[in-house]
Parts: structure tokens; sequence; C-alpha cells
């Protein structure tokens, strides 16, 4: 896939707990991180920054891949990054670094510091508001260290591609399954005097096959990613999952150019949720560039819909105690009753739009949308003839305006029941129309991401094809 | 080469006190399992990006990340670790953890020496950060907005980024060989938002390439950006809807040459090709296109952006025709794939840092010129799409389905170029979107420097080009039935 210039990926920031800061420290073999933080906030300081704030954190885990019932790669990381920001008056600048000595720490403030000579002075830059500063820090349970070893790893990935490979005959190829198991430690301070520590962890098993018949190849995968290990899917579940879904799309064919009603099945309907954050983000507002401009407390989304975060759910994905820049997360509703109620902002934003900060420097936070009592199956009962959609490719989104045309995979759906699957079809409207389109969300909610939703139907879209 | 070898060792070496000596110890400790190939990656990289908005350069960042990845490659088991300190015990424990991967016994010879591979010089080893003063970055992101903004009073928003980087690699591999490359990155990047009636659109625009900041003073290379991005989207404030279903598409030249990259590129690389994963699988040999595509990969381009002196594992790199007359001729290899394909390695070996395993990547991937005017072309069309620029693309490799955005594109009614439509997707199928190609235009350009490609989590720089083309149905998906 190819894209044009990309975009510095904003800093996600996942999860707090107040435990274990130096145990933490000592297994990951470092000097307690908050040391360097101090040092750094310090340092910025006899450098001449009125105000600075910096991000430590350090990693480690392991990675194997099985492939056809052989290892292919056993990887092991080790990570450290150290980034800061630094004021002078209203000017600022960012360095970063993966090297936490005392040279290092000096050159890279002296970096910050050089490039925040040359920024204008802007009246909205600066620290979050010192009384919006986290004070509690509720243990969320975001920290299960877990070392299976490297045979157990193996042992594990392998289970779930057999279990893959035998639930069909037509499972011919693999592109294997991956064990992965991931620790890490994070503070951030600030001149305010806030510090904090992160710990988090974060286990995952994949897997993706190929099915083959005479009409050609198709490849599914599935997976499971949870904080604490023992949450983990089973290898077989996981890899009979895996299987199931490449066999059944096995002999798609295009559809005719048609409009007809949609089902966004949840694991990709939260891309939906995430255009919408989009576009209610502060940046993209006070830029101008979201077609939700000005749309406080004016409907977005049919009536039903409600959107919330629900920042400290123990063990979630996208959970946190405070936000990148120290700000507490709260819960909050950003929808009702299909009405916007909050933009999504963070204290930069929230100064150019003359508004307080959501919590959200980073992103969001465990966002969910409201769901219905339907499962999927009832999900397609209710639609009755129509397109689920399993996979979707493409960037045909565009937030300035809402237009929306994206390269789509699934089945076709009749009498509320899956027909033939489809694929070589795009599918296309306007965010604005499809929010409001939102016929109902069903209770089959995806929890392996920081959105969670559950299949979402849409009234009605545009299916192009032959 | 032995000159950028020296730069490299000075840089990455030497402050670590690591010599030849050692570089064979950890070859011996990699090599002391039943290992085919193994290799030391080290490298440096400084990046700085400079934004502006409102009118103002409000922020910059600067980073710098270093480090070192061992790998042991048995059959084709793949043993990895890395270390972001360059220093021989950390080494030794990322050698002794990637080793693992390997039985024990018996393994290649270890090298007696080392000797400098060979490396093409396609562009300048100079650090391209202090190309131009922070003063001067922030100026030149200054007169892009003014650009922008003087070109149409509709103009209400410029966003501009500047980013640079330098970057030092050197692969010491168990055949002894050492290799190293000195690589610079500059980019220029505008978005501009227009309105009018109430009606919002955006344009985007940008170049670069493995030069220096001063090639956007050039024949005003960057307010040539700024123009360019006003103009689409004052183009997009009068598009309408785009319509829906299957159509002959013209390909403008340049950036729409993204198509080649989905649709045949990534189906043709070394690794889902031995696995047996890619629509292209098993069909060297196999008319794939139409008799007037040809199609090449080509990282030896002077100062493109997808260029490299060597892969990241050491390989100069090469212009490999992958289809030729609209037959597939060959495939992009990596060292590891290569191998277990009995094939010989293309320079396409690629890696986005230490911190990641090389796999075979495109560098520059184009469509040579045919023989048609490109007025001809559209001139041919009685109703169809003509498409000039794209946003992103991405495809299946599996089952051979692809997609690229439009971001600007306009119907084409007898023979004639008559209204702007709204950007859609187009989806098609890999294996056989070249095979109704039926015009290659005279007109060959490359994008002008700002793509990047995504493969399994990793990044790197890549470029695109093409001829203007038409495709005897593709499916547009816009609304309109």
């Amino acid at each position: 896939m190819v894209s044009p210039s990309v975009v510095p990926k904003a800093e996600g920031r996942h999860g707090m707990s107040k435990r274990s800061d130096l145990l933490v420290d000592a297994k990951l073999g470092q000097a307690p991180l908050t040391a360097v933080v101090e040092k750094i906030l310090a340092q910025a300081r006899r450098q001449g920054a009125s105000a600075a704030e910096a991000a430590v954190s350090v990693g480690q885990g392991l990675s194997v891949t099985v492939r056809l019932g052989e290892v292919e790669t056993v990887e092991h990381n080790r990570d450290k990054h150290l980034g800061l920001t630094v004021y002078l008056g209203q000017k600022s600048g960012s360095a970063s670094t993966s090297d936490f000595s005392d040279a290092a720490i000096h050159d890279t403030v002296r970096a910050a510091c050089s490039i925040a000579k040359y920024t204008a002075e802007d009246e909205c830059a600066g620290l979050a508001d010192r009384d919006r500063l986290a004070t509690e820090f509720p243990d969320l349970e975001l920290y299960h260290p877990w070392n299976p070893g490297t045979a157990r790893a193996i042992e594990l990935a392998r289970e779930c591609e057999d279990a893959a490979r035998r639930a069909d005959t037509r499972i011919k190829n693999s592109e294997g399954a991956t064990l992965s198991t991931q620790e890490g430690v994070e503070v951030y301070g600030n001149t305010h005097g806030f510090i904090a520590t992160t710990p988090t962890t974060r286990h995952s098993l994949s897997c993706s096959v190929i099915a083959q018949d005479e009409g050609g190849m198709q490849r599914d995968y599935w997976y499971s990613t949870v904080r604490d290990h023992s949450d983990l899917d089973s290898a077989v579940e996981v890899g009979t999952q895996a299987g199931r879904r490449a066999v059944r799309r096995l002999g798609a064919r295009k559809l005719d150019t048609r409009q007809t009603p949609v089902i966004y099945e949840a694991p990709i309907a939260s891309s939906l949720l995430s255009h919408f954050i989009n576009a209610v983000r502060g940046s993209s507002l006070y830029r101008g560039a979201s077609f939700l401009l000005d749309h406080i407390d004016k409907p977005v989304f049919a009536g039903h819909v409600r959107i919330f975060e629900q920042p400290h759910l123990r063990k979630g994905l996208g959970s946190a105690a405070f936000d990148s820049e120290g700000v507490a997360t709260v819960e909050h509703d950003i929808v009702t009753a299909g009405v916007l109620k909050s933009y999504v902002l963070d204290s930069y934003s929230a100064r150019k739009l003359g508004l307080q900060t959501t919590g959200n420097a980073g992103g969001v936070h465990n966002l969910s949308i409201s769901t219905s009592e339907h499962d999927l199956p009832a999900l397609l009962q209710q639609m009755g003839s129509g397109l689920l959609i399993t996979e979707l490719i493409g960037f045909g989104v565009n937030v300035v305006t809402g237009d929306y045309s994206r390269g789509a995979a699934g089945f076709w759906v009749d009498g509320g029941e899956i027909q033939f699957p489809v694929e070589e079809i795009t599918v296309a409207g306007n965010l604005k129309q499809m929010f409001a389109d939102v016929v109902a969300v069903g209770n089959d909610v995806d929890t392996r991401s920081n959105i969670r939703s559950g299949s979402i139907l849409i009234r009605r879209m545009t299916v192009a094809g032959s | 080469m032995s000159e950028i070898l020296q730069k490299a060792r000075a840089s990455l070496l030497e402050p670590a006190g690591i010599g030849d000596s050692d570089l064979e110890r950890l070859m011996g400790q990699l090599l002391s399992r039943r290992v085919d190939y193994a290799d030391l990656y080290f490298q440096y990289r400084r990046h700085e990006s400079w934004s502006l908005e409102e009118g103002r350069v409000k922020t910059g960042s600067h980073n710098i990340e270093q480090g070192v990845g061992v790998r042991a490659v048995s059959q084709e088991k793949t043993g990895f670790a890395y270390s972001d300190e360059i220093g021989l015990p950390a080494l030794l424990d990322a050698a002794h953890a990637a080793r693992a991967i390997a039985q024990q016994g018996h393994s290649v010879t270890l090298p007696t020496g080392w000797n400098a591979g060979r490396g093409l010089e396609l562009y300048s080893a100079t650090d391209p950060l202090p190309s131009l003063t922070d003063e001067q970055k922030v100026q030149l992101l200054e007169q892009v907005e003014a650009e922008a903004r003087r070109s149409d009073p509709r103009v209400k928003q410029v966003m501009a980024g500047l980013a640079a980087v330098h970057e030092v690699v050197m692969v010491a591999r168990s055949d002894g060989m050492l290799a190293a490359d000195v690589r610079p990155l500059v980019r220029l990047s505008v978005t501009v938002i227009a309105e009018e009636n109430g009606r919002r659109e955006q344009g985007v625009a940008g170049g670069g390439g493995r030069f220096g900041y001063p090639y956007f003073l050039e024949k005003e290379t960057a307010l040539g950006y700024a123009r360019e991005a006003v103009r689409q989207a004052l183009v997009n404030l009068e598009a309408v809807d785009a319509p829906a279903g299957t159509l002959q598409v013209v390909l403008g030249p340049g950036w729409p040459g993204i198509l080649l990259h989905e649709a045949i590129g990534h189906g043709l690389e070394g690794d889902f090709n031995r696995k047996g994963t890619s629509a292209f699988s098993g069909r060297i040999g196999e008319r794939v296109a139409t008799e007037q595509c040809t199609v090449v990969d080509d990282g030896t381009l002077a100062q493109r952006r997808g260029s490299l002196n060597v892969d990241d594992e050491g390989t100069p790199t090469q212009k490999t025709v992958l289809i030729e007359n609209g037959v597939l001729v060959q495939y992009m290899q990596d060292t590891l794939n290569a191998r277990l394909m009995g094939m010989a390695p293309t320079g396409n070996g690629r890696r986005e840092s230490y911190a990641h395993v090389p796999m075979p990547r495109m560098t520059n991937t184009y469509m040579i010129a045919g023989s048609y005017d490109p007025q001809e072309i559209i001139a041919s069309v009685q109703r169809g799409l003509y498409a000039v620029n794209f946003g992103g693309g991405q495809v299946d490799i599996t089952s051979g389905k692809f997609v690229f955005s439009a971001s600007e594109a306009y119907l084409i009614e007898n023979g004639k170029v008559t209204r702007p439509v709204k950007g859609a997707t187009l989806v098609g199928n890999g294996p056989d979107v070249l095979t109704r190609v039926s015009m290659v235009g005279n007109d060959l350009r490359l994008d002008t420097g700002v793509g990047t490609c995504g493969k399994e989590g990793q990044s790197v720089p890549v470029g695109v080009g093409q001829p203007t083309m038409r495709i005897d149905g593709l499916t547009v998906g816009g609304t309109q039935g």
C-alpha cells in the first residue's frame, strides 16, 4: 500500500496504574524512569525553558511466527524512547531520542530549545492548565506481565495455525500464526510538578490463512489481543475462526451497481466511529477541516445513538487515568440521543476554540457506541436484503466534505441469510448521511481496540460493481 | 563506495569503539550454529520536521535514533534481535538471541577479513538538515503559505510541512561483505482548504527527494506546490458526484502510477511468491498485460525518493524489468527469498529501521512510455473517467483485488474532458487490470517524491510513475448509479 506524505503518528498512550513503578523498572533493567524525566525537566529549566513536558518509555517483548508448522521468525525487541517539548514563553519545540545518557538528554533539550527559538509566538501554546491534571490514579489493571518462554510461544502459535489448517480441507496455504507478548512502562511529567508512571502489557495471538478452490485464493485472519494473557482466546478458537473466515470467502463475485442497505461487521464498524472522531477532534475543527464544524447541540447521528468514552475500564485496551498531557480523563458522552454534545479536545485545540480540554490529548479512550439487543444474525434479519461488509480497503474518506468511497468485500444477504461472498466492489456515500442513516447497532461488540463497536446497519449506500 | 564506508564507520562504529575484529567475533557468535546467512545492520538516523498552520510555523521537532539489528537465517527461519545501544556487550546479547533460531551444528564458513561491497552514487552523502538555516526553513514555509493565499481569495486555510532525514547505514554480512549508504531525504507538503458558498474542499501537493532543502528554492518549486494545491482545491469546489459502475478510465501521468504499485508491484515481491500467497505466484513467463505494457522497478534513478545506492542488505539496487511487453519476467527479491527460490537478489531488500527485519520492497516502480499522444487517448473515449490525482491505495495480495482513491478526476464525454467529479475509489483485480490497457501514452512522468509504502507495519519511501494510460473497464466507486 502506498500513500502520499506520512503524517506523524499521534502519540498514543494507553493505560495507567500507580503501583509497581520500581518493580517494573527493575524488571526492565532500567534506572527509575521518573529520575530520567526529572533530569530532563531540570535540564530544560537550566537551558532557559519557561515550561517543559517529557515522556520516557521502555519496553520489551517477544514475537514468534510459525508458518506451515515450522518456526519462521523469532524476534526479541527492547525499545527505549524519550520525547520532550519545551516552551520559551509562547514558543515551543520538540525533540526525541532513544539514548538516555546525560549527554544525549542535554543535546535533546538543546535541539528542542533551538527549534523553539524559530517557531512563532502562539498564545494558545503551553502545558495543560494545572487544575485539570489528574490527581487520582486508580489501578486500571493494565499490567500483567507474562513470560511464556520461546518454546511455549512457538507451541501456542503452532497450535493456532494447526487449528486454522484443520478448519477445512480447502485451507491450502498459510501466512502463519504469531504470538506476541509486550510489556512496557511510560513516565510522563511536566513542570507543573505532575509526574506519573503507566506500566502496561499487551499480549496477542493472530493467524492468517489462505483458502483455495478452482476459482482462486482467498485470505482471511483472526486475532485476540488483551492486557492479561489469561484473557487471551484459546489458540484453537483463534485458528478456527481464521480458517472459517478464509473459506467462506471462496467463490466471491462482483455485484451489479445498486443502492442497498449495508451492515458493517463489528471488527470494521469501528472505522466509522474513527471517521466521526476525526471530524470532531479539535485540530480538524479549528482548521476548518471537518464536515461537522459548528454542530454542537445539533443532530449528527440517528436519534437512538449514544457515543461515549469509558476511560477507566479495567484491563481496557484504551484505558487511561490521564491523557498524554496529564489531564484527568473522564467518562462522558460525545453524542447523546443522536445530538453532538462534546468535541474531542486537547488543551491546545480547546484554547483555540475557547473551550475546555476534554482530556483527549493523544486520542480517545475506549470509545463506545450504544447497542441494541440484536446480535449479528438478528441484524441480518432486520436488514432482510443487502450487503454485509467484512473487509474494507483503501483510504477514500474525506473528512473535510464527508465524502466516502472505499473498496469492500463481504457477503450478499437475502431473506436475512448470507447468500454468497462478494468482492471487487466499492461502497460510497457521505458520512453525514450515513451517520443519520444508522438503523441499528448490534450487541456483538468487538473489544479488541480502543474503539468498541457492534455491527452497524446503515439504511442505504451506493455499491458500485459491474 | 569506500568513501561512504569510511563515513559510516566513523559515525557508527568508531564512537562505540567497535573494530573489524569485533565484527568478526560477533559473526563468529552468529555462525556457531547451523546458519545459512547472518547480518548486522547499523543505523543512525536524524530527522527534523517543521509545520505551519494559520500563517505561522508553530511547531518543530527533532529526532535521533540509532541502533543495530542482528539477524541469523537458517533455511526459512529467521532469528532477529536488536539493540538501541551500539556497543559490544549489547551486540553479543543480540547475536546470542538471534542465533537461537538455528540448530546446533555446522554453518557457512566464517569470513576471513572484510571486503567493501560495490555501491552506486546516486545522491550526495551530505546531511540535508543544515542545508538551510532554521530561519530560512521557517521563511520557506511562510512563503509557501503567502503564495497559496495570494493565489485565490477562496483559500481559507493553508497547512505546510517541511521535513528532512539524514541516515547512515552499514551492513556486515556473513559472506564477508561490508556495505554502507548515506541517504539524504527531504520533503515539503502543502494542504489548502478553499471555501465558496459554504462548501469546503481541499487540495494537497508536495514533493521531495534525496538532496538538500535548496531544491525547493530552485525554479520556484515550493511556490509551485502551493499553486498546485490551490488549483486542486478550486477544481474540487466545482466537482459533482462521481459516477458508480464499470467505466473506461484514463489515468494521467505520474502519481497515478500507484495503480502499478498496488495492482502489480506488491504481488511481484519475492516473499509472497515463495510462499505461494500472491495472485501472481507461479506465473513467470505468462501474459499478464497487453503488449504495450512494460513495467520496471528501478532503484538507480539519481536523487529519487525511492532510490538507494545499496539496499538494506548491501546489494546494489538495479533496474529490474517486471513485465516486458505484457509478459511477467521477474519478481523483486531480497537475499532470503532469492536464495530459497534459486534466483538472484535484485536490490529490493529493505527495512524501515534496525528494529525491523528486511523484506522485498519496491523502490521506484513505473511503466515505460508508449506511443500514443495523451490527447489522442482522451479523444478515443466516449464516456469515461479521467483521473489525474490520487490519495492512497491498497491491495489484497492473495485475491489480487486493489483500490486507489482519486482526489482529482473528470468526466470524459464524447472524447472531451468535461466536469470535475468528486474523489472516488477505483477498484480492480491486479492480475487482469493490465490486460485491459488499450493505449499507453508517450508522456512518462515520475511522481514528485511524496510516496510512502506500508507493508506488514513497516514504512519505506518509494516512487511511482507512468505515462497516460487507458484502461477498458475499471469499477468507479461514486454515488451516481
